[in-house]
């Protein structure tokens, strides 16, 4: 009994710690003030010109979450689509070898740290004389993000009746019609964790992007955070924006939560 | 064969992410390598490397970042080594919410929350600098620690434990010859998540240190943007590739076995 007490005790005492940093910041997305630790009063004011606009640096804040967002969806879509074919190709790749290697390389950009996928990308763009932008950075995150997909759809393979897709073809069906109507909604659980995976990596990304933005100016809300930092003081509408972030990703992971639950008492 | 044949056969499919990997994986890796051997007249030379070996300032970086790391990694499993014990263990069952709440804290931005650590210490009129730093890279590496470690000993199998309590082995001892070894292949990923990440971090450490200590990460990343400085920055990444290479080879060979067992 005591020892339950006791490591209750201590996760608690670990989730205040781990928390706080993040509670300091939503508390003082409520107050108008220059930088933390000063409270001038209850206010949505940070939320406000976040929303409107009137921000410091607003129309770089705001197309820098744009652009986020954009980066994300298409990397996102991208990755989900070459992952579950490369997932279905490997999963039938007989010779074991061969699979072996694509697995090999595939798990590279999941090892590597992100400054060595971002500088080798950077090498090879300046090396084919490719000056950085969306172009760029969407090919980096798809390189980051696609192993996850192929990890996420290949149990689902393993789950699935090998045979369905032959039968497909025997009755006529071609490949991408066999693709689309077989095996498509066997893996489709998996497709969606993994384009889920892929997004918010993507949107988490800083190192990558730094290193194949390129000098435009094309910025992403990490960049342009790291910049403000870099300068010295942060721009207090970023309280708020991170306060918005935390709390969705708080539901979105609830939300998934939920459902592999609801997916793991459906099919015991 | 024609190519309807081809792409009947679903081996086949894997080709353009396969050639994807090729381009933008394979070759941009072996460009690192490429470069490093190469000085600015474009000559073959390892110049690079013998400038890293000489110059005090790169090795002292490079060391002190690899006594971070360790100190971070150490620090990460003696903290969160008890609590994935803890949360996996049914007894002290704590629920699958304090977990999602271990988590969390993983998907958030890494910048955000190495700027949230900055808040926390500024509101408690901290100084910022080395305790900043290793605080701040236990706080945002934490959860890869935890994770991984949770996961192997929630896997391990109960008639294990049950067996050995069979034979007459108390709690210490089912921890001591049973849980603690099975779990080593979760302390080896989450070491593989903690150490590799830290030692190459470069923006973390500027934020947390007010750029008064600098990491191997912020070397490469200086040198890197210098086009002049380009050639001794790739050669700084392949010193850092070898020990990734060699951190994972250390560790692939303990999941091989686990593999492998797991197969049967």
């Amino acid at each position: 009994m005591i020892k339950k007490y006791l490591a209750k005790t201590y996760l608690y005492i670990l989730l205040t710690i781990l928390y706080a940093p993040i509670a300091i910041i939503i508390i003082f997305s409520f107050t108008n003030s220059k930088s933390i630790g000063e409270w001038k009063g209850f206010s949505f004011d940070l939320y406000a010109s976040l929303f409107s606009g009137e921000a410091q640096h607003a129309s770089t804040l705001s197309s820098a979450i744009t652009n986020t967002l954009f980066i994300a969806l298409i990397a996102a879509t991208i990755s989900m689509f070459l992952g579950s074919l490369a997932a279905v190709g490997i999963y039938n790749t007989k010779n074991k070898k061969i699979r072996k290697s694509i697995q090999f390389v595939n798990n590279i950009p999941m090892i590597n740290p992100d400054i060595i996928t971002g500088i080798s990308l950077f090498l090879l763009f300046v090396s084919l004389g490719i000056s950085g932008g969306y172009i760029s950075v969407i090919i980096a995150h798809i390189v980051f993000c696609t192993p996850y997909v192929v990890l996420s759809v290949t149990p689902r393979l393993s789950r699935m009746n090998p045979n369905i897709y032959e039968a497909a073809l025997d009755l006529g069906a071609t490949p991408f019609q066999a693709f689309k109507k077989v095996i498509i909604p066997e893996i489709k659980p998996g497709m969606l964790s993994g384009f889920i995976l892929a997004f918010t990596l993507s949107i988490d990304d800083f190192a990558v992007t730094l290193f194949t933005k390129g000098s435009d100016g094309l910025e992403t809300l990490s960049t342009y955070i790291y910049a403000d930092a870099r300068k010295g003081g942060l721009t207090p509408e970023l309280r708020a924006l991170a306060s918005i972030i935390f709390l969705t990703v708080l539901i979105l992971l609830i939300f998934i939560n939920h459902r592999a639950n609801k997916l793991k008492s459906n099919n015991p | 064969m024609t190519i309807s044949k081809l792409v009947m056969k679903r081996s086949t499919w894997a080709v353009p992410y396969v050639l994807f990997l090729v381009i933008f994986v394979v070759l941009p890796l072996i460009l690192i390598a490429v470069y490093a051997l190469r000085g600015n007249d474009g000559g073959f030379t390892l110049q690079n490397f013998a400038k890293f070996a000489t110059q005090s300032e790169s090795i002292n970086t490079f060391i002190y970042s690899i006594s971070i790391a360790i100190l971070t990694t150490a620090l990460c499993i003696l903290i969160g080594y008890p609590a994935a014990y803890i949360l996996a263990n049914s007894e002290l069952s704590t629920g699958r919410t304090m977990v999602v709440l271990f988590i969390l804290p993983m998907w958030i931005n890494i910048l955000m929350r190495s700027l949230a650590t900055v808040a926390l210490f500024d509101f408690m009129h901290l100084h910022l600098g080395e305790g900043a730093l290793v605080f701040g890279l236990v706080y945002d590496f934490l959860p890869f620690m935890i994770y991984p470690i949770y996961n192997t000993i929630q896997k391990i199998d109960k008639s294990y434990i049950e067996a050995s309590q069979d034979l007459g082995a108390n709690k210490k001892e089912v921890f001591k010859r049973i849980i603690l070894p099975l779990s080593v292949p979760g302390i080896v990923s989450g070491i593989m998540m903690v150490f590799l990440p830290t030692i190459s971090t470069f923006a973390i450490s500027e934020i947390l240190t007010l750029n008064t200590k600098r990491l191997f990460g912020s070397i490469i990343q200086d040198n890197m943007m210098l086009s002049d400085k380009m050639n001794y920055g790739a050669a700084l990444s392949l010193i850092m590739l070898i020990i990734i290479a060699i951190t994972s080879v250390l560790s692939n060979n303990e999941d091989d076995d686990l593999n492998e067992g797991g197969l049967i």
